[in-house]
């Protein structure tokens, strides 16, 4: 009963403020090209739709970010797992990674462009570039953070080396990687839209672009409004995968709790 | 016949900043099927002894045999119970306890019903489904043991297993130690800092100086068994514990 009028209040607070948006709008007469009011982007919207434009771009974009966080994370992933399994790795390779992870990766966009030129490949390369970190990051503090307790007890089993690592360093390193890759799919759509900003044939970010000089306000409005949908229903993809797999982790029931009160 | 025959045995711990002499000159001998409890004060290095018998840290001097061959390295045929109840929160109770089946690959067919019937040996049937979150921390310990025992070892090494348990359980868990005990005759090397603990369950009662560790005594206890916990009042126990607690007064040292 308290859940039913928590939601009732919810739609009724998110009615209410459209509703004084538009009123603002339409009262203090603000042009469209500065601020439309939500009918005007409303309209946008059904627009996109209807012509098929916007299905078109946001395959494209989702497409983008798909492949470049799949492609980003499974190289961080192992990446990673070779530079905590193996101290020459480590050693050749770590002070790169320092020096690349400071950089702000989106900076190389352009480069990219000029390299892969303005078609698919050169944007699944820049998001996979930003997934890349936080997996690589995350999947090498996880392998190396084993507790001793449990090493020992492996070793007093007379475990393998490869033993250990899948029967224990693996699995105690999966609430990390699941938390890189749950910043990963964040960093990968910022990272598609960067790279559509730069230079390509199609995406929601080269539409942005492309409105933003035909200064249609209302059209950006409504790619705006698709955008941060995407981004929450991928970041839910990642949290039920995440729930899958750290069904057994303490801190993923704390989360759980946390959200149950949110939501 | 002896299990196991420790010679000479010492270790220094080397670091950056100096080097801790952790045990000297260790020697005893352990029969087969004996329950050997020792005590020593914190820090005296009785984890040390431990691990090295169990074969995961070499000594640095003398030698540990196992039914005449020295160990060298970790041993299949050792079962190692911690402080700590050391689960896998990934892994079921049932997955946990085979844990050592799958790292030697003896087979879960095999062992599904020695599993089971372990269980039910610790009071933990139909817990198998569980997962260590839901277990409290005496059921951990049991879990723990259980794991230790699954693979049929010929001896037990325990490290203050029920160090973290309260008053209560911890008396429940060594008549249950004791009852596992007797039905199997494991040969059993406990490490505890409870005298009267070590009194209750043991055999004999190795007891250690501080660092650098040595043994200082060896008593033999004679109480008869099973021992109940009333024992404890029993005036043949009395003096087991007190003649124990006398040797550590005697060094200076507050009793543990
Ligand atoms: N890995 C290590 N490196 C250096 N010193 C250690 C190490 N492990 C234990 N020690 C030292 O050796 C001594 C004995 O430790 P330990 O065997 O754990 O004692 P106990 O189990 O009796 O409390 C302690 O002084 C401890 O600080
Ligand atoms: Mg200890």
């Amino acid at each position: 009963m308290k859940r039913f009028w928590n939601v009732a209040l919810t739609i009724l607070l998110f009615c209410s403020s459209i509703l004084a948006w538009e009123l603002i709008v339409r009262a203090f007469e603000i042009p469209t090209f500065i601020f439309p009011a939500p009918s005007k982007v409303a309209m946008a919207l059904w627009r996109g739709f209807a012509s098929g434009l916007y299905q078109k771009h946001l395959y494209y974009t989702l497409l983008e970010t798909v492949l470049g966080f799949l492609l980003g994370s499974a190289l961080g992933f192992f990446l990673g797992t070779a530079v905590a399994l193996n101290r020459y790795v480590e050693y050749f390779f770590y002070p790169y990674i320092v020096m690349f992870q400071s950089l702000p990766k989106v900076a190389l966009a352009p480069l990219i462009v000029v390299w892969f030129g303005l078609g698919l490949k050169s944007q699944v390369i820049n998001t996979a570039l930003v997934a890349f970190f936080p997996l690589l990051v995350n999947t090498m503090v996880g392998l190396k953070s084993a507790d001793e307790d449990r090493m020992n007890l492996m070793r007093s089993l007379a475990a393998s080396e490869n033993q250990i690592f899948w029967m224990l360093r693996l699995p105690n390193a999966l609430p990390f990687v699941m938390a890189g890759l749950d910043v990963a799919m964040i960093f990968a759509l910022i990272g598609a839209i960067v790279a559509e900003f730069v230079g390509a044939r199609a995406g929601l970010g080269m539409l942005i672009q492309s409105m933003n000089f035909n200064m249609d306000v209302s059209g950006q409005f409504s790619v705006l409004l698709i955008l941060s949908i995407v981004g929450l229903l991928l970041n839910r993809c990642i949290l039920l995968i995440r729930r899958r797999v750290l069904f057994w982790d303490p801190s993923e029931k704390e989360r759980l709790e946390r959200e149950r009160i949110v939501l | 016949m002896e299990v196991i025959a420790v010679k000479e045995l010492s270790k220094l711990y080397s670091s950056r900043d100096g080097s801790v002499h952790a045990l000297q000159e260790i020697n005893f001998k352990v029969s087969e099927g004996e329950f050997i409890a020792v005590v020593g004060p914190s820090g005296c290095g009785k984890s040390t002894l431990l691990k090295i018998l169990a074969g995961i840290l070499p000594p640095s001097n003398g030698e540990v045999r196992l039914r005449g061959t020295p160990i060298t390295g970790p041993r299949r045929d050792i079962g190692v119970v911690f402080q700590s109840p050391v689960l896998f929160p990934w892994r079921s109770v049932l997955d946990n306890v085979l844990l050592p089946v799958d790292v030697q690959r003896l087979g879960r067919d095999g062992h599904l019903k020695v599993a089971m019937d372990l269980l039910n040996l610790v009071g933990l049937d139909g817990f198998e489904r569980r997962y260590p979150w839901e277990l409290s921390g005496g059921m951990q310990q049991r879990v723990a043991i259980t794991r230790a025992l699954i693979h049929d070892p010929a001896m037990l090494l325990m490290d203050e297993p029920f160090g973290a348990l309260d008053a209560m359980t911890r008396e429940q868990m060594n008549l249950e130690l004791q009852r596992i005990w007797l039905e199997r005759r494991k040969t059993v090397i406990f490490i505890t800092h409870s005298i009267p603990e070590a009194v209750f369950l043991a055999d004999r009662v190795l007891v250690m100086t501080p660092r650098p560790g040595c043994i200082m005594d060896d008593v033999q206890v004679k109480i008869p068994r099973p021992r109940a916990l009333e024992a404890m009042n029993f005036p043949e126990f009395a003096p087991y514990v007190h003649s124990i607690r006398g040797r550590f007064n005697a060094k200076g040292m507050i009793d543990a």
